[in-house]
């Protein structure tokens, strides 16, 4: 090495280490870029004290009890939650399959097969339209997530009266997916024989079974859980934190939307070619409700008509009130208007395809809109409007601050907040991705609401809501949506039912527990 | 190895100093997206439209090559960037630094069609900022600057010397 060394002159030293101080000037200028961005960023987030991004851990009772389940109704929405629950028909599995592979966005697949085995089996089967019944029994034997169907063994029965079902031995819980008139009365008698109710929304068809159900279950031991499964949306759950802390200042005005613009979501549903009275039980349909002859129309899009449902009350402005609800904890107001009518759809149908409802809560000083349109896609989310602030809440929740704040004005006027950009953003799922690029915060907008993201993974919010009921039944515990959640929901979509029906404003008397 | 350079001084001079501002562009890259916690190369892939397309998608998806990825990225950034300003192994630099950005470029291609706006405000077309860098770095790595000005000039020295 020594004579290595000797060979270098002063001159190579110099030549060799001649770029070495740019080093130095590249950390001097590091530096002080850190440092004025540092100074520029306000984070009001960290101002107020916000840790946006803290996931609490899922429900979990830690116990592997297998559950048996029924399923009553294995229509449309019936189906999903039979998928949602890990029992996916094989071709709709296939489908999925062939689809991700011609488009990798399509991630369908990867995340059913990535869905947590809830521990149930489906043990029972109800439908009185015998191709559901059967397509039904096929997802049912599915437990293994395959793509074909010859292979499967059906285990489970198929009863033609729900009220067999319910009684049999081997249902523990039993989930009803039925057209609306049917809920209260199954969720009754399910409840009634001790077996566990997931029912799906609007919980019932008339203002009365909404109160005979409560008394029911209230008398019972059972867990219920309404299918709200907007309980599950991350979004909405920090929606409540930051709403309890303020953020908004004095909320007045809550504003919620529904619009749709095609037929399937006007109800108009396909009606199925093998569908006649001798493979549909249509005196079992109408038996709750008012005589009618056999109608393929009415059995396939039943929320057309009073007689199974309460069209946009019922299938949407819950689903919208629930969210809300959730979130600032409503419950059922003072009053209620509504109006509305079949303005697009002219085909028939009662219940009305443009509707709007107004809810007063005068001890919460605010009012709660819902307006809907089955005629027009133009995008309305829910938007709560407090005196400080703004709170776009979707899967993605973004606040911006009000120009006439008095909680921000400070911040307003030093030019660290502006009215028109978002001062607060959580996007879940967000924290485990690039944080600042916009295409990032397209890519995820862009994705519909049917996921959430637990710990940074996507999943399906009917299944995390159904794994929610499974849970409780195993703790003995009361899921989020129970029945005092779903009363609430019952009696609010109902009192602008019964506005717009009868062309008058709704009271509800809190004390005599009575829609007047 | 050509230890004498046909070159003249001011020649040598300026690519030496295009040797480190490249590198020093490089290196702020890199160190940015170390610093960031939240940085992650997801969304670049899974954005991209260009001919690796899928191997992107499939690396996105994936958390522990997702993980590889960003750290590569991240690494490979800083250690041309190092390369490059200190004259250190600075052909093996530039050549990584040729495949890094011709690796964006295919992923982001200018092409008629394409639109980038949504991630630089750049307007191009088939020439864009990473074939260039690509074609640059090719210029450093046929002039090997770093041999008379840099880490290099004391490695090769010291290499002939055991060599004689």
């Amino acid at each position: 090495m020594d004579n290595n060394q000797k060979k270098y002159n002063r001159r190579d030293i110099i030549k060799t280490l001649a770029t070495v101080p740019v080093l130095g000037a590249f950390a001097y200028g590091l530096s002080e870029k850190l440092q004025y961005r540092e100074e520029q960023t306000y984070r009001i987030a960290d101002d107020l004290g916000l840790n946006l991004y803290d996931d609490p851990d899922p429900v979990s009772s830690g116990s592997d009890r297998v559950i048996r389940i029924g399923i009553i109704g294995s229509g449309i929405r019936g189906r999903q939650l039979l998928e949602a629950a890990g029992f996916a028909h094989p071709d709709v599995l296939k489908d999925w399959a062939s689809s991700a592979e011609r488009n990798s966005d399509d991630t369908r697949f990867q995340d059913y097969l990535s869905q947590d085995d809830l521990q149930i089996e489906i043990t029972a089967v109800c439908d009185i339209f015998d191709i559901h019944a059967d397509y039904a029994l096929l997802a049912s034997a599915n437990a293994k997530k395959g793509i074909a169907k010859d292979s499967l063994n059906i285990k489970a029965k198929r009863y033609q009266n729900y009220r067999d079902l319910i009684n049999a031995s081997d249902v523990d819980a039993v989930i009803i997916a039925t057209p609306d008139h049917w809920h209260a009365q199954m969720a009754m008698d399910a409840a009634k024989a001790g077996k566990h109710i997931y029912v799906e929304k609007g919980l019932t068809r008339t203002v009365e079974e909404a109160y005979a159900l409560r008394n029911v279950i209230k008398q019972s031991n059972v867990v219920l859980q309404l299918g709200h499964q907007g309980r599950q949306t991350a979004s909405f759950r920090k929606a409540k934190q930051l709403i309890d802390k303020n953020i908004l200042g004095k909320i007045s005005l809550i504003e919620v939307c529904t619009n749709r613009n095609d037929p399937n979501g006007a109800w108009v549903y396909p009606i199925h070619p093998d569908a006649n009275p001798q493979t549909v039980d249509w005196k079992q349909f109408i038996e709750p409700t008012n005589a009618h002859p056999f109608s393929l129309e009415r059995f396939f899009r039943w929320r057309c008509w009073w007689d199974y449902g309460t069209g946009l009350g019922g299938d949407l402005l819950t689903h919208e009130y629930d969210a809300i609800n959730q979130v600032l904890g409503l419950g059922i107001p003072h009053s209620a208007v509504a109006s509305g009518g079949v303005y697009f759809f002219k085909d028939g149908r009662e219940v009305p395809d443009v509707y709007h409802a107004v809810f007063e809560y005068p001890e919460r000083d605010l009012t709660f809109m819902y307006s809907a349109s089955l005629a027009n896609d133009n995008y309305r989310g829910k938007v709560i409007m407090g005196h400080d602030a703004t709170m776009r809440m979707e899967n993605r929740l973004e606040i911006f601050p009000d120009r006439g704040s008095t909680q921000y004005r400070k911040q307003l006027e030093a030019g660290l907040i502006r009215p028109e950009e978002a001062m607060i953003t959580y996007e879940p799922g967000r924290n485990t991705v690039d944080a600042y690029t916009s295409a990032t915060e397209k890519y995820f907008a862009s994705r519909g609401l049917l996921y959430t993201h637990v710990k940074g993974k996507r999943v399906n919010t009917a299944h995390l809501h159904i794994k929610e009921w499974l849970e409780c039944i195993r703790m003995n515990r009361q899921p989020s949506c129970n029945i005092d959640q779903a009363f609430e929901e019952a009696i609010t979509a109902h009192m602008a039912t019964i506005a717009y029906r009868e062309d008058r404003k709704v009271f509800w008397d809190a004390e005599k527990e009575q829609v007047i | 190895m050509a230890t004498k350079s046909n070159f003249n001084p001011k020649q040598l001079s300026f690519l030496a100093v295009l040797r480190v501002l490249m590198g020093w562009y490089f290196l702020y890259e890199g160190i940015v997206k170390f610093l960031d916690p939240n940085w992650s190369s997801y969304a670049y892939l899974m954005n991209s439209h260009g001919l690796l397309k899928n191997v992107w998608l499939a690396l996105a998806e994936n958390a522990s090559l997702l993980k590889a990825v960003d750290f590569l990225n991240t690494w490979g950034l800083i250690a041309i960037g190092l390369g490059l300003i200190l004259g250190c192994l600075s052909k093996v630099a530039s050549l990584s630094g040729v495949i890094l950005v011709l690796l964006y470029y295919v992923s982001y291609p200018p092409t008629v069609a394409s639109q980038n706006f949504h991630l630089t405000s750049d307007h191009v077309l088939w020439v864009d900022k990473n074939l260039i860098f690509a074609v640059v770095l090719m210029v450093l790595y046929f002039v090997p600057t770093s041999q008379f000005i840099g880490f290099d000039r004391l490695l090769f020295k010291h290499k002939n010397s055991i060599n004689g």
